[in-house]
């Protein structure tokens, strides 16, 4: 009887692909979006949903797709669950997807292998693993515009700008997951070079909004900085924190996942000085986002509840990530002359994407990012952040481009991606010319 | 019509106690697996092998170690999580000590590892019970998830604290890894899990089942009639947390292909038990309905709207689901304690008068 | 001999050195402790008077603080918003009578926590699909609480004081005592504290039973309201807030199902131990002790005093 059931659900599946593959496949290009609008972090998730659907749709309605090809969007929601997000790649890999961005560490994680043997490549945009800028030991996995590596390295030379880190103490307050301790090796690592010292503190998952010992235990260390690797509740809760023990704000820096609108929104003005790195552009000044609200929002085809959401930071960035995988999309057409593209095809857009000021402006996006110029060997692709600040009701960019450093960290992603590679005999690596 | 037993006598006691009495019954097990382990893998696509039947199976497995422990023996567990993933990383460690011995020998194995520590948090059973030892083995769930981050030798050192499963073959097939097709990893999930649960149905209707019912029905009794609670508790833990584990286990290596401490935490703990809670306490079928029902509800939540047209945003379709999912347990508590089991089972006797149900 | 330094010295000197910082420690140690004995006595009630352990009790906290929330984002003055939160309890405590206890009646104890983990994910799907899932400020100044903080310079030091924090401690205390002569003064109290000692008896003698449920369910939806807004007010309102009720179960285990000084005494332990334990010796074990040490301390209290510090005696024991 059971089993009866099963295959008629197996039938309504088979049904149901085939009617979407029909739908989509010939003749326009597949994008999944793995969403997370649910569970803990969706105050993170909703926004960058709704960046990346949009700049897709924008393009549909404005210039009828990519090389005058419509691109399909399809949502899948994750809830954050490693578990639902292999789910979701499974279900939508047979309809000829171009790439993923699995907007998560953990979904991450699980589709690196796959990305190889189904010939999808994955773009984690600044998150993932970072060993994944090695290009010759990860050929489908991509993190334009930097890694977290890199962007710990231009953190501290911010700091080092502002009053010399020689001899001073940083605190490094982190989600107590894979995402969170990523940086550690890296962190250890500088303090040695540059001469601070580090204390560090965890926050378990089930802690975020229970904090108040770690930050006792931040009095207790008395660190010069602060620097957070922290998501979802984990970061309105620790900047309240911080300004309960006095901390000063503009001391206290984030990383692009801890300096959204809606971590600082919950805060609001008593949160005035804190700083986060990012980077994509703040706002709505930019002409692609301005054809955004005239094409998408006012037309009513945006899932955003208010108008005032387009602009903000991680809406901004999601749209930096269809504008990524856009471009690559447009790399690729003229690369291989075809217009319907694969992922294989995808692959070598991806691999030679160069995102110039020149392109930016005429993509309306003048000063949104810093230019982007990819390689085979190199997946990263630049690594430059800026620092933001909240000045009670905003963020303001408080700096130019800051770039990593390059000579530090490319050795440490290279001997990781090494250590990656050591234990799978079978992994298929790429020889750079 | 035809299914009644009208006709098959039993002429031995060794008839009578069998596991399936009634002739159509195994002619149905029969068939069963057959469409389990030829037509799947014959017509299934990799969607329905991978999303729906691997998955389905290896919760239905850690449903079956719940259900030992809560359905048979009466103690409830949040704890689930935690043991499968004792499973998984003593599987990976393993793996990666020994990486010539054979993948399955070690998944079984590192059903032992989680048997043991289910063993050692067993202990407080002897005694608490109730919502006590749900405290117990809520603090057993938190503690070990703060191993699995906290001991980086459990993951061998790597970075991303994630466990990744390298590539193994038996007989020159690969089975694990992201090159191994789903359909070999199906059908070494389909054996695992069918052998074990025929071991499981026979430990249940054996000495140490019918001793763990006993205690599950009314311990003082049990022990008055010579069951001794110490051994019976602690191999109800041990037997239940050895199938988590080795479910745990093959959820990594089979299905995820990586896993993060956030794969084994309190809510798959959760589901697991909503798994039982639906199947049917106490019964082995009813983890296999369980497990169908909660792993597939949400899949068809997502399908079935864009069949009809409708276009309903992903994020809806999640709410709606959790509203499901927790409504359906309310619904099942109040209507059918007993779950699908029971409502399969009250099928089965309509059906045995059917068409004349005088 | 380094290690038993540590544990056994070394916290103790710190402790000594520094004792503007202990004693800020302990503050901090207080303030969490009322917010878990808050969570914790919304269990009580309801486990009192029903012999329902009440899992919903972290979604409850978050459900009642977003429709209070969202209430007054929608343009609903802060105080009617309140008052409206409130009412929405109400429906629900009766909603929740009439749709489920009512008919799990003389069920076994694990049916019904069973049945308030399926309520929990129920109230998740529908907080999210009518309020969205994105974290929101709690209206603390909107509501008349306190936000500032003072200072006390003392040994050499300072102790910060947050003004919400003094005044979570003084709501949680007119809660307790409110809740202390309803349960003592009135009809309806008397009522209840006979259910909670024999439900036949209570029924035998005219007192209806669903009626006195969905009285407590209110009573406890309007404890989640009140640890909503303090916690709120300490991060943000948003789901994840609901896994922080889990610690109400150490607590519980502390001080007695039954008990509500139980709950309070309970609540202060848990959150006087674990913020001395994770400040002063969490270092050894790498940081990010909290997550379960509260659980260990429970456990270990299990072993010999399972009936908690004021439970009753009637314990079932192996």
């Amino acid at each position: 009887m059971f089993k009866k059931l099963i295959l008629g659900a197996a039938a309504i599946v088979a049904a149901g692909s085939m009617q979407v593959t029909t739908a989509s496949a010939e003749d326009s290009l597949y994008i999944p979006s793995l969403t997370y609008r649910t569970g803990p972090y969706a105050g993170n998730g909703t926004p960058f949903a709704n960046g990346y659907a949009d700049y897709f749709n924008m393009l549909n309605a404005r210039d009828g797709g990519i090389g005058g090809v419509k691109i399909v969007v399809e949502e899948c929601e994750t809830g954050y669950n490693s578990q639902k997000g292999v789910e979701c790649y499974e279900s939508t890999k047979g309809k000829g997807p171009l790439a993923y961005s699995p907007l998560s560490t953990g979904i991450t994680l699980q589709l690196i292998p796959k990305a190889a043997v189904d010939k999808i490549p994955v773009f984690s945009m600044g998150y993932g693993l970072s060993a994944a800028a090695v290009g010759e030991s990860f050929p489908w996995i991509f993190n334009y515009p930097t890694t977290y590596w890199s962007q710990l390295s231009a953190i501290l030379k911010y700091i080092d700008s502002k009053e010399g880190i020689k001899g001073k103490k940083i605190g490094f307050i982190y989600l107590d997951a894979g995402y969170g301790k990523e940086p550690i090796p890296l962190l250890d690592k500088l303090s040695e070079s540059m001469g601070f010292t580090v204390a560090k503190f965890p926050v378990a998952g089930k802690e975020m909004q229970n904090q108040a010992s770690h930050w006792l235990n931040v009095r207790k260390e008395r660190p010069d900085w602060m620097i957070m690797w922290g998501w979802g509740a984990m970061n309105s809760t620790a900047i309240k924190e911080a300004v309960k023990i006095r901390f000063p704000l503009d001391h206290f820096i984030g990383n692009w996942w801890s300096g959204g609108d809606a971590d600082l929104g919950p805060v609001g003005k008593a949160g005035k000085g804190y700083l986060a790195a990012n980077f994509s552009g703040l706002g709505t000044d930019f002409p692609a986002v301005q054809d955004i609200i005239k094409h998408v929002v006012d037309a009513g085809n945006s899932l955003v509840k208010d108008k005032s959401e387009v602009g903000h930071v991680l809406y901004n960035r999601g749209m930096f990530n269809a504008v990524v995988l856009a471009e690559a999309i447009a790399a690729a057409q003229k690369a291989t002359g075809k217009k319907v593209i694969t992922g294989e095809d995808m692959r070598v857009g991806l691999e030679s994407f160069d995102l110039s000021e020149a392109r930016l402006k005429e993509l309306g996006l003048e000063g949104f990012t810093a230019p982007i110029k990819a390689s085979c060997k190199d997946h990263e692709g630049g690594g430059s952040i800026f620092i933001q600040q909240w000045n009670g009701s905003a963020w303001e960019k408080v700096t130019d481009s800051i770039t990593p450093m390059t000579d530090v960290v490319r050795p440490l992603l290279e001997e990781a991606a090494k250590n990656y590679v050591a234990d799978k005999p079978e992994w298929k690596t790429q020889t750079c010319s | 019509m035809f299914y009644r037993e009208a006709g098959q006598y039993k002429t031995n006691y060794k008839d009578d106690l069998a596991t399936f009495p009634i002739l159509q019954d195994r002619i149905a097990i029969g068939i069963y697996l057959v469409i389990a382990f030829v037509a799947i893998p014959i017509f299934g696509n990799d969607f329905f092998i991978n999303s729906m039947m691997i998955p389905f199976l290896i919760f239905t497995l850690a449903a079956i170690g719940l259900n030992i422990l809560t359905g048979y023996t009466g103690q409830l567990s949040l704890g689930t999580g935690a043991f499968m993933g004792v499973g998984a990383y003593a599987c990976y460690k393993m793996t990666t000590i020994f990486p010539d011995i054979n993948i399955i020998i070690l998944v079984v194995l590192s059903g032992v590892f989680s048997a043991g520590i289910g063993a050692i948090f067993g202990l407080p059973s002897l005694r608490i019970k109730g919502f006590y030892l749900v405290v117990t083995t809520l603090a057993a769930q938190f503690f070990l998830e703060w191993c699995f981050i906290r001991i980086p030798w459990l993951y061998n050192y790597n970075i991303s604290g994630a466990i990744e499963v390298p590539q193994r073959e038996i007989m020159g097939v690969i089975i694990t890894g992201a090159s191994a097709s789903p359909t070999a990893r199906y059908l070494v999930v389909l054996s695992v899990v069918v052998v074990m649960t025929w071991i499981a149905s026979n430990i249940i209707q054996g000495r140490i089942g019918r001793s763990w019912m006993m205690i599950r029905d009314m311990d003082i009794a049990a022990e008055l009639m010579g069951v001794r609670p110490l051994q019976a508790k602690l191999s109800a833990f041990a037997v239940s947390s050895f199938y988590c584990g080795v479910a745990g286990a093959m959820m990594v290596f089979f299905w995820l292909g990586a896993a993060e401490v956030e794969s084994f935490d309190v809510n798959q703990s959760f589901r697991i038990l909503f798994m039982v809670v639906l199947g049917g306490l106490g019964s082995l079928v009813g983890c296999y309905m369980g497990a169908a029902f909660i792993w597939m509800l949400p899949i068809m939540i997502t399908i079935a709207p864009s069949i009809f047209g409708l276009d309903i945003n992903a994020a809806t379709v999640e709410h709606i689901n959790f509203m499901m999912i927790g409504g359906l347990i309310i619904f099942f508590l109040i209507m059918e304690p007993h779950g699908l089991a029971r409502l399969w089972s009250l099928a089965k006797q309509k059906l045995r008068v059917w068409p004349f149900p005088y | 001999m380094e290690l038993l330094y540590n544990i056994f010295i070394d916290p103790f000197v710190q402790m000594g050195a520094m004792p503007d910082f202990l004693l800020q420690v302990l503050w901090e140690g207080f303030v969490s402790g009322i917010l878990y004995a808050l969570l914790a006595l919304g269990f009580v009630l309801i486990f009192k008077a029903s012999g329902v352990f009440n899992f919903a009790q972290g979604i409850m906290v978050v459900f009642s603080a977003l429709s209070l929330v969202s209430l007054y984002a929608a343009g609903v003055p802060a105080y009617i918003a309140l008052a409206l939160a409130i009412l929405i309890m109400a429906a629900l405590a009766v909603t929740i009578e009439r749709v489920v206890l009512r008919h799990l009646v003389n069920q076994d104890d694990i049916i019904l926590f069973m049945a308030t983990i399926g309520l929990s994910y129920f109230l998740i799907g529908f907080g999210e699909l009518i309020f969205g899932g994105e974290p929101k400020a709690m209206i603390t100044e909107e509501l008349g609480l306190p936000t500032g903080s003072t200072t006390f310079d003392i040994f050499d030091g300072i102790l910060i004081l947050q003004h919400i924090d003094i005044a979570a401690a003084v709501i949680a205390a007119i809660l307790v005592a409110v809740l202390a002569i309803f349960f003592s003064k009135t009809r309806i109290g008397r009522g209840l504290r006979a259910v909670a000692d024999d439900h036949q008896a209570a029924l035998s003698v005219g007192i209806s039973l669903n009626q006195i449920w969905a009285i407590v369910w209110f009573a406890s939806g309007i404890v989640a309201l009140a640890t909503g807004i303090m916690w709120g007010a300490k991060s943000d309102v948003s789901f994840a807030l609901q896994i922080v009720a889990l610690k109400a179960l150490p607590v519980l285990i502390l001080g007695g199902f039954t008990s509500v000084p139980g709950a309070i005494v309970g609540g202060l332990i848990i959150g006087f131990g674990e913020k001395l334990f994770e400040v002063y010796w969490g270092g050894l074990l790498g940081g990010g002790v909290e997550g379960w040490f509260a659980y260990v301390i429970a456990l270990i209290f299990l072993l010999f005093r399972p009936q908690g510090l004021f439970g009753e005696k009637i314990i079932e024991r192996v």
